[in-house]
C-alpha cells in the first residue's frame, strides 16, 4: 500500500557509474531481513564502508538528498526488492537515469519512487549542475512529467499512465485486481491444472 | 490467423484483462517461492487478511541461505536460521508444499521447477527471483519478480505486465569440442552487453541451439537476465517432452500425450516477426572467462585482459578502470597467466548432473592444485543422489574437491560458503559483481569444464587444448 506521490523538490546526490548493480546497492547479508523497513543501514553498504571512503552518501552535503542521479543500466541484476526498500529508508524518492533494469524499475514504481528517464545529454546536464552549485535541488512534477531547477533548466520525462495513475492515486494493485476476479475465474474454469498432484 | 511467435502465443493465451494503455492482466501458471523473497510478501497477505489463492500452482523450498554442510546441525546464522524458520511457518500457515531439507524435490528453485515436471512448455512462470529466466528452456514464459509482486501473485495469481518487445537471437551451425553452453552465453552477453536485452523477451533458436540437450538450454536461459532481458525462451521439441515424461508432478499415459502434443504447438510460426534479430555462428565461440565486474565484461580465453583506454567513451572506459582495480588485474595480462584460489561448481547455470559429469571428466585421476580449494555443490537433492550414483562424488573427493549439499550456495554467498576479500575464483555462477561473492571477493565466470581445468591447473586454461599436466 503506498501513499499518492505528490510533487516534491529535492536535493540530487550524483552517483557517476555505469551499471550500478542491486548487489551494489544493497548487499546480500541484508536480504536476511524479514521486514521492509530499516535497510538504510546496508544501502551501497560496500561503496560507503571501504577506508577513507569517499562516496557520495558519505559526504555530509549529500546527507539530505532525496533524489539521486546515475548513469545507464541503473538497477541491474539481482529481483532484490530490497534494494528499493533500502532506497527509500535512506529517504530517496526518485532516482534520475538515462536507463533502468526492468525488474529494478517495477519495482520502484510499486513502492512509490520515481524512475525518472532523461536522455544522456540531460542527465549529464544535471551533473555538471551538481558540481557546479552546492545544494542543488530539482523540483519533480509528475502529472506535468517534468524536472526543473531554479536556474532555468528543465526536461520532461516519459512513464506509462498506469503506473502514473498508480503513483499519484496510490493505489493498492491487488484490490484493483480483484475487482477483475470474474474474469480471472473464466481463466481458471477453461485452464486446469496440468499436474498430478 | 497471422503468423505469431512463441512469446506471442503464450502470452496472448495468459491475458485475462487488458485496457489500451493500460499493462496486461496476465495469469501465472506456476509460482515458486524461497526464503529470500517471500518474508514479506506472506506479511503483506497476512495484514490484508488474504490467502493463496492457488495453493495447487504455489510450490516453495529453501535454497539462497541454507548451508550446504552437515544439515543435521543446527544453522549458525542466525539471520538465516530466522529466515528459514520464517519460510516454514508461513507455508505451515498458508498451507504451501514446501520441499524441505533433504525431500527430493529440494533444491535451488530453478532446478526443481524443471526436474519435478512443474515447469511446462506454454507456461507463465514467475519466482521472486531474477534467473527464473532458467525455466524459459522448457518453452515457457519465465521470469523474475520483486517481493511486492510475490505478494499480488500469491493473492490474486496474476500479475500486471507491460508487454515487452521480442527479440530473436539465432545461433546456428556447429559448435567446436570444448566449448559449452555456458559459452554461448557469456559470448551473447558480451556481444549485446548488460542492457542489450532490456525491455525485450529473447527467444534462441537455430541449429546449434536446437542441438543443446535439456540441462544446456537451461544453462543459456539462465542468463538471459544478465543481457538485460527478464525471460529467455527456447522453443519445445521431442528433447522436452522426452526431458519432461516421467516426472514426477506430470501424469503419464494418454494424459502426458494429450499434453506433449499441445506442448509442441507452442513454436514460433514460419514468418513470424520479431522487434529485433541477432544471428550468431556457433563455429566462432571459444571458451569464455570473465575479466571485469558484470558479465558483459568477457573474453576468450585465448585473449588478454582489455585495456580500458580501448574503450569508445568516457564513462565505459571508467567502468573498466574500476573493474580492473577491483578485480586486481594488470590491461593485456593473458587470460591464461591468472591465478586462482577458489573455484565452485554448481549454481542454477550449472549445477545440474550433466555439468558435473563434464567436470569430473577432467578431473577424474588428476588432483586439484595445492593452491586452490575447490568445490562442488549440487543443484538439487535429486541431482546430488543422481550423482552420486554415477560415482561422481568419488571422482571430485579423490581429486581433492569438497562435496557439499544442494544450495545457491556461493553463487551469491548468503551462507557460510564465501570467498574472503581478495580471493580468485573460478565460477560456474551467473555473476561477478563486485562483492557477489563474498566482500572484496574476486569472480571469474566460466563454464564446468573450464572451472574443473582450472582447479587442477591452478590458473586458467584452454580446455580444448590442456592436456592435463
Amino acid at each position: 500500500m503506498i501513499k499518492p506521490l505528490k510533487n516534491f523538490t529535492g536535493l540530487v546526490a550524483p552517483l557517476d557509474r555505469l551499471n550500478v548493480d542491486t548487489d551494489q546497492i544493497i548487499p546480500k547479508q541484508f536480504l536476511k531481513a524479514v521486514v521492509r523497513s530499516g535497510l538504510a543501514k546496508g544501502l551501497f553498504y560496500d561503496w560507503r564502508n571501504q577506508p577513507d571512503s569517499q562516496f557520495v552518501l558519505n559526504q555530509p552535503r549529500f546527507e539530505k538528498a532525496t533524489i539521486l542521479v546515475a548513469r545507464a543500466n541503473f538497477g541491474c541484476g539481482s529481483s532484490r526488492e530490497h534494494a528499493v526498500w533500502a532506497l527509500a529508508d535512506f529517504g530517496f524518492k526518485a532516482v534520475i537515469a538515462p536507463s533502468f533494469a526492468d525488474i529494478f524499475k517495477n519495482n520502484c514504481l510499486k513502492n512509490g519512487i520515481l524512475t525518472i528517464i532523461l536522455k544522456p545529454e540531460e542527465t549529464e546536464a544535471v551533473f555538471e549542475a551538481i558540481k557546479s552549485h552546492q545544494d542543488y535541488r530539482i523540483a519533480v512534477d509528475l502529472p506535468a512529467q517534468t524536472v526543473t531547477d531554479e536556474f532555468g533548466w528543465s526536461a520532461h520525462f516519459d512513464i506509462d499512465p498506469f503506473p502514473k495513475r498508480c503513483l499519484l492515486e496510490g493505489l493498492d494493485d491487488i484490490a484493483l485486481t480483484l475487482m477483475q476476479d470474474e474474469k480471472i475465474k473464466v481463466h481458471e474454469s477453461a485452464h486446469p491444472v496440468p499436474y498430478k498432484l | 490467423m497471422a503468423a505469431q511467435t512463441l512469446f506471442e502465443k503464450i502470452w496472448n493465451s495468459h491475458v485475462v484483462h487488458e485496457s489500451p494503455g493500460e499493462p496486461a492482466l496476465l495469469y501465472i501458471d506456476l509460482h515458486l517461492i524461497h526464503e529470500v523473497t517471500s518474508p514479506q510478501a506472506f506479511e503483506g497477505l497476512a495484514i490484508a487478511g488474504r490467502k493463496i489463492r492457488r495453493l495447487d500452482r504455489t510450490f516453495a523450498t529453501l535454497d539462497h541461505n541454507i548451508p550446504t554442510t552437515d544439515r543435521s546441525l543446527p544453522i549458525t546464522d542466525l539471520d538465516s536460521k530466522a529466515q528459514i524458520d520464517m519460510m516454514r511457518q508461513n507455508c505451515r500457515d498458508f498451507g504451501v508444499r514446501l520441499f524441505d531439507l533433504g525431500e527430493i524435490g529440494q533444491g535451488i528453485v530453478h532446478v526443481i521447477g524443471p526436474e519435478l515436471g512443474l515447469s511446462q512448455p506454454g507456461m507463465t512462470i514467475v519466482c521472486g527471483d531474477s534467473h527464473t529466466a532458467t525455466h524459459g528452456a522448457v518453452g515457457a514464459l519465465a521470469f523474475g519478480i520483486g517481493t511486492s509482486e510475490v505478494e499480488h501473485v500469491l493473492a490474486t495469481q496474476c500479475l500486471w505486465q507491460a508487454r515487452p518487445k521480442t527479440m530473436e537471437i539465432r545461433v546456428d551451425g556447429k559448435l567446436g569440442l570444448g566449448v559449452t553452453a555456458k559459452d554461448i552465453i557469456l559470448g551473447i552477453i558480451g556481444r549485446i552487453t548488460t542492457d542489450g536485452g532490456t525491455g525485450h523477451v529473447i527467444e534462441y533458436r537455430g541449429t546449434a541451439i536446437e542441438a543443446l540437450s535439456m540441462d544446456e538450454r537451461m544453462t543459456v536461459c539462465n542468463m538471459t537476465i544478465e543481457g538485460g532481458a527478464r525471460a529467455g525462451m527456447i522453443a519445445a521439441d521431442h528433447k522436452t517432452v522426452d526431458y519432461l515424461r516421467g516426472r514426477r508432478y506430470l501424469p503419464s499415459g494418454a494424459e502426458f500425450d494429450r499434453l506433449a502434443a499441445q506442448w509442441l504447438t507452442y513454436r514460433t510460426d514460419e514468418g513470424a516477426k520479431f522487434d529485433r534479430s541477432i544471428a550468431f555462428d556457433a563455429a566462432a565461440f571459444a571458451p569464455q572467462v570473465t575479466w571485469g565486474t558484470n558479465p558483459g565484461m568477457v573474453t576468450e580465453v585465448t585473449s588478454k585482459v582489455p585495456d580500458p583506454s580501448s574503450f569508445a567513451d568516457a564513462t565505459s572506459r571508467r567502468a573498466a578502470e574500476l573493474a580492473l582495480e577491483y578485480m586486481a588485474l594488470a590491461p593485456g595480462t593473458p587470460i591464461t597467466d591468472v591465478k586462482i584460489d577458489r573455484v565452485f561448481i554448481g549454481s542454477c547455470t550449472n549445477g545440474r548432473v550433466s555439468d558435473l559429469q563434464a567436470a569430473a571428466e577432467i578431473v577424474k585421476g588428476r588432483r586439484v592444485a595445492s593452491t586452490v580449494h575447490a568445490m562442488v555443490v549440487p543443484g538439487s537433492q535429486l541431482v546430488k543422489n543422481e550423482a552420486e550414483k554415477l560415482g561422481l562424488d568419488r571422482v571430485f573427493r579423490e581429486a581433492g574437491f569438497e562435496w557439499r549439499e544442494a544450495g545457491c550456495s556461493m553463487c551469491l554467498g548468503m551462507n557460510p560458503d564465501i570467498l574472503q576479500p581478495g580471493e580468485r575464483c573460478a565460477s560456474t555462477s551467473n555473476r561477478n559483481f563486485e562483492g557477489r561473492q563474498g566482500k572484496g571477493g574476486r569472480t571469474h565466470l566460466v563454464s564446468p569444464i573450464m572451472a574443473a581445468a582450472a582447479a587442477v591447473a591452478g590458473h586458467f586454461v584452454d580446455v580444448r587444448e590442456w592436456a592435463g599436466k
